[in-house]
């Protein structure tokens, strides 16, 4: 079973074999992967509904899709990367390389954490259920705006519940990541020495207790809106379709950087690996990502600026948001700096991460255009906002997330990826992107709306571009697939530490990385970043 | 398209515009300005365009310079540094530093855009699952305005006339050089009313009156689209803004204004049901047809079908109740009372009983709806 192969170590018994194996999973290791290959799934999943969209807007005119098909489509097609693919990734990496890299035996809560992967399946199911029943899936976009999402069918009341299912699992995953690396760091493990990629998940962790809450509130409130009689987003019964923008968005910004800071830790440890260099302002990256983590609460309304805010209001948020892109902007220089007179070589790791930060600083420039509230009237709700925040998430979290697999894949599996796929895969996801989403920008400036299943003519031809490089983009991905499967059977034995500059303590285990790992904490004397100087004792078994 | 609005731009900006896709009819910026507003808003772009153009550009020459000559297989050893606090101030402050700059006419833009008072003309858009209305206040009449794009361009069976889904039946009408204050609201779910070329984006939301405005230079035809997902015909529902110079717009407001009066239903007319079901066929198709289907088939699962429909089949009364009232079952049924009058409400209801496989043979007379309202009303 492919799944089996990416924590297959056969000599370590006391654990239970089969399907009872992955059921009954408290072993960190086997939880990562059921949450990896999860994500994969469920990024097929939702490749597969972006298609479907980009093949109805490849011409003008209704070929394949009804509206209100199209518009679930795009609903699930967002819930389902955010909620099935990119958090899923990262909880699953941080389930697998966090209790390595500070030295713990395990997460700190295992049954919890076998709980909080197993919620994952029925909500995803839910969400795919719901185009069957009656009405079809909810079609309200992934926000869910009401009232528009009160009038839909009972396809949105199997959102609502995925939705609250997902958010239990997201608590309980982050709940966990934060009482690990507080408590289970081996000794010598300062929390200013942390790797970045630690420091990283834990702001994420508190993060997403802080506001999958908010999110759970707001889709209640629709759910009573639409069966209890309450009027929380309807007027004529006292209530304010507004509010619920609000709280969606208190939810919705930090979110973004949910999935963005995972990504920047992932950087600042391949980086450096391939760099052969300490990462740059270490103590800057810390303050750089803990302050984005608090700025993430106070910039929500700049999703809201046409809504009709007063004119303060807009100034505060706009000031809010523009004043991220300096300690984003920090991170950036530092990423750079750390390459700077280093000795680089470009494994694929290394390839994705420098393809994240070019991107990601596109993405994020565009961003401080979206964040001029006189020119986010021009832009709100066109697809210079798809561009936009496909740059961040596509280039952004998917590659760091590709990037992560490939640089601890021979750590997982004892296996090495082959590299001449790992290049293509590269080189065919940096070139369809592209082509893909930026041709968006243009879109969105020449004034076409997002989530619309048909266009005026003068949009034709980006949309035809952007629609075949979706597909190739598409299909690069089964390269990613093919390099796994293959590798797993017949990648070349990996050395303990395959990279040169790798020197954080998951490189001074054995790989693959025994299945139970450091049950005796080891005595280590640690640099910045996580970087061992020196280690005695640590068993494994 | 944009090249149109070169002259007097930047040349990074015409850089920008003309390039091959340019010259294939594609546009790659922001569309030519036709009010204050866009012009602000279009300068403030450009200038952001450069500014982040010329960050990323430096970001990208560092970056590509280290990748050349810092690598191993260019035998350049790694030197070991990891801190430089001088340098960490500096790049932190000059972003804090751009960013003032930019902060200042943003700030601007955003008070002008806010600044609504001072209005010659007040103009009431509410937005309909999925049309626009348009209330003159000052002159106190209105109209609907809806696609005018046949459905059979859109299903591929008819040629698109050249602008496709940009078309509507009754375009609102502005004069040129005035100050039009617009006051927005909507009647269902959440639109959004964006006309790129007079640089206006501004939701309507149900129970609450927000404000924009405009004034535009020259006269012409500007379009633009609902921005904001409202459900199934989101993308079917455009605005078209006619600007008139003042003497014209004035000649078609008189003319206006005469129709209304000449053209006002008689509620106590008493039609016959051939008249009915004509007017009824119309009402049907600007209105039931998103939902119901031209077939009265409805769309399975979603919107029940009014062929065969015990409802229109069955008790008068029960037809006209949730017509006029909407569903209390399905919210996405309209309570049509409150945009209809009783002469088109008693047409549709009357045509609907008469058509597809409906055959009741009876009639709704325009007084019965009256009856209705007043009886719901005590």
């Amino acid at each position: 079973m492919a799944i089996a192969g990416l924590a297959a170590v056969p000599q370590q018994s006391h654990r239970p074999h089969g399907w009872r194996r992955w059921l009954f999973a408290t072993n960190h290791k086997d939880i990562g992967s059921l949450y990896l290959w999860f994500a994969f799934c469920m990024f097929l999943v939702g490749g597969v509904l972006a298609l479907c969209i980009r093949a109805e807007l490849f011409r003008p005119g209704l070929q394949f899709f009804q509206p209100e098909l199209f518009n679930q489509l795009t609903t699930l097609h967002g819930l389902i990367m955010v909620f099935g693919a990119i958090m899923p990734a990262f909880t699953g990496l941080a389930n697998w390389m966090l209790p390595l890299m500070i030295g713990a035996p395990d997460m700190a809560f295992a049954r919890m954490n076998n709980w909080s992967f197993w919620l994952l399946p029925p909500a995803m199911a839910l969400l795919l259920l719901s185009f069957v029943v009656p009405g079809g899936a909810a079609a309200a976009g992934w926000t869910l705006y009401a009232p528009l999402s009160v009038q839909l069918g009972m396809g949105m009341d199997l959102t609502i519940f995925a939705i609250h299912i997902l958010g239990i699992s997201s608590i309980m995953g982050a709940i966990n990541i934060v009482v690990t690396i507080i408590n289970l760091r081996a000794p010598g493990m300062g929390m200013m020495k942390m790797p970045m990629f630690a420091w990283a998940s834990l702001i994420t962790a508190y993060l997403i207790i802080a506001v999958m809450p908010v999110l759970a509130g707001a889709v209640t409130m629709v759910l009573t809106d639409r069966h209890f009689g309450t009027h929380f987003f309807n007027a004529a019964g006292g209530g304010d379709p507004i509010l619920y923008q609000h709280v969606f968005w208190f939810f919705g910004h930090p979110e973004v950087y949910i999935m963005a800071l995972p990504a920047f830790g992932i950087v600042s440890q391949v980086i450096p690996t391939f760099a052969r260099k300490p990462l740059f302002g270490y103590t800057s990256m810390v303050y750089a990502t803990s302050s984005i983590g608090v700025l993430s609460f106070m910039v929500w309304a700049h999703h809201m600026f046409v809504t009709g805010m007063p004119a303060t209001a807009q100034l505060f948020f706009m000031y809010a948001t523009m004043l991220i892109a300096v300690p984003t902007g920090v991170k950036v220089f530092n990423w750079i700096a750390t390459m700077w007179e280093g000795s680089m070589s470009f494994e694929t790791p290394m390839l994705f991460a420098i393809g994240f930060i070019l991107l990601f600083t596109i993405g994020g420039l565009s961003g401080v255009t979206l964040s001029v509230a006189a020119v986010d009237v021009q832009l709100h709700g066109s697809y210079y906002v798809v561009a936009h925040f496909h740059y961040v998430l596509v280039a952004g979290a998917l590659f760091s997330l590709f990037s992560a697999v490939y640089y601890w894949f021979p750590k997982m599996t004892g296996k090495m990826y082959s590299e001449r796929l790992g290049r293509l895969h590269f080189w065919w996801s940096l070139l369809w992107f592209n082509v893909t989403f930026f041709p968006m920008h243009f879109l969105g400036l020449a004034g076409m709306p997002r989530r619309i299943p048909d266009y005026a003519l003068q949009f034709t031809q980006f949309n035809q571009i952007a629609s075949v490089g979706a597909f190739m983009f598409g299909l690069g991905q089964l390269i990613f697939l093919v390099n796994i499967l293959y590798s797993l059977r017949h990648g070349k034995t990996a050395a303990q530490q395959p990279w040169e500059g790798g020197n954080t303590l998951e490189w001074r285990l054995p790989t693959p990385a025994p299945y139970h790992s450091f049950s005796e904490a080891p005595q280590l004397d640690v640099a910045e970043n996580g970087v061992v100087v020196a280690m005695q004792g640590g068993k494994h078994g | 398209m944009s090249c149109r609005y070169l002259p007097g731009r930047t040349a990074a900006s015409s850089l920008l515009a003309c390039t091959a896709m340019q010259a294939r009819g594609a546009a790659i910026n922001l569309q030519a300005p036709a009010t204050s507003l866009a012009r602000l808003e279009y300068d403030l772009h450009t200038m952001l365009l450069l500014v982040t153009g010329g960050i990323f550009l430096l970001v990208l020459a560092v970056m590509l310079y280290a990748i050349v000559r810092h690598r191993k297989s260019a035998g350049h050893a790694a030197r070991l540094f990891h801190e430089n606090t001088t340098v960490e101030i500096i790049w932190t402050l000059i972003p804090l530093l751009i960013l003032l700059l930019i902060a200042w006419p943003a700030t601007r833009a955003v008070l002008n855009q806010k600044s609504t008072r001072g209005e010659e003309l007040t103009i009431k858009i509410t937005g309909y699952q999925w049309k626009w209305r348009y209330d003159y206040l000052d002159d106190n009449f209105g109209f609907m305005s809806h696609l005018a794009t046949p459905a059979s361009a859109i299903a591929g069976t008819a040629a698109k006339p050249a602008n496709y889904l940009l078309e509507v039946d009754e375009p609102l009408v502005v004069p040129t050089g005035r100050k039009v204050r617009l006051l927005l609201t909507a009647n269902d779910v959440i639109h959004s009313w964006w006309v790129p070329q007079l640089g206006i984006k501004q939701d309507a939301i149900p129970g609450f009156l927000r404000d924009a405005w405009f004034m535009v230079d020259t006269p012409g035809i500007y379009r633009g689209q609902c921005s904001e997902l409202c459900g199934k015909d989101h993308g079917f529902m455009p605005i078209v803004v006619e600007a008139r110079s003042p003497e014209d717009y004035a000649r078609w407001r008189d003319a206006r204004l005469k129709q209304a009066a000449a053209s006002a239903d008689d509620p106590t007319r008493v039609w016959t049901l051939a008249a009915l079901r004509e007017r009824g066929e119309k009402v049907y198709g600007q209105n039931c047809i998103p939902c119901h289907q031209a077939n009265g088939k409805g769309i399975p699962g979603s919107f029940p079908a009014l062929d065969g429909s015990p409802v229109v089949n069955g008790d008068k009364a029960g037809h006209i109740n949730i017509v006029l009232n909407g569903s209390q079952k399905n919210p996405a049924m309209q309570a049509w009372g409150k945009q209809l009058s009783d002469t088109d409400i008693a047409a549709v209801i009357s045509y609907e009983r008469n058509a597809w496989g409906n055959h009741t043979g009876q009639l709704v007379q325009p007084a019965e709806i009256r009856a209705a309202r007043a009886g719901a009303a005590s």
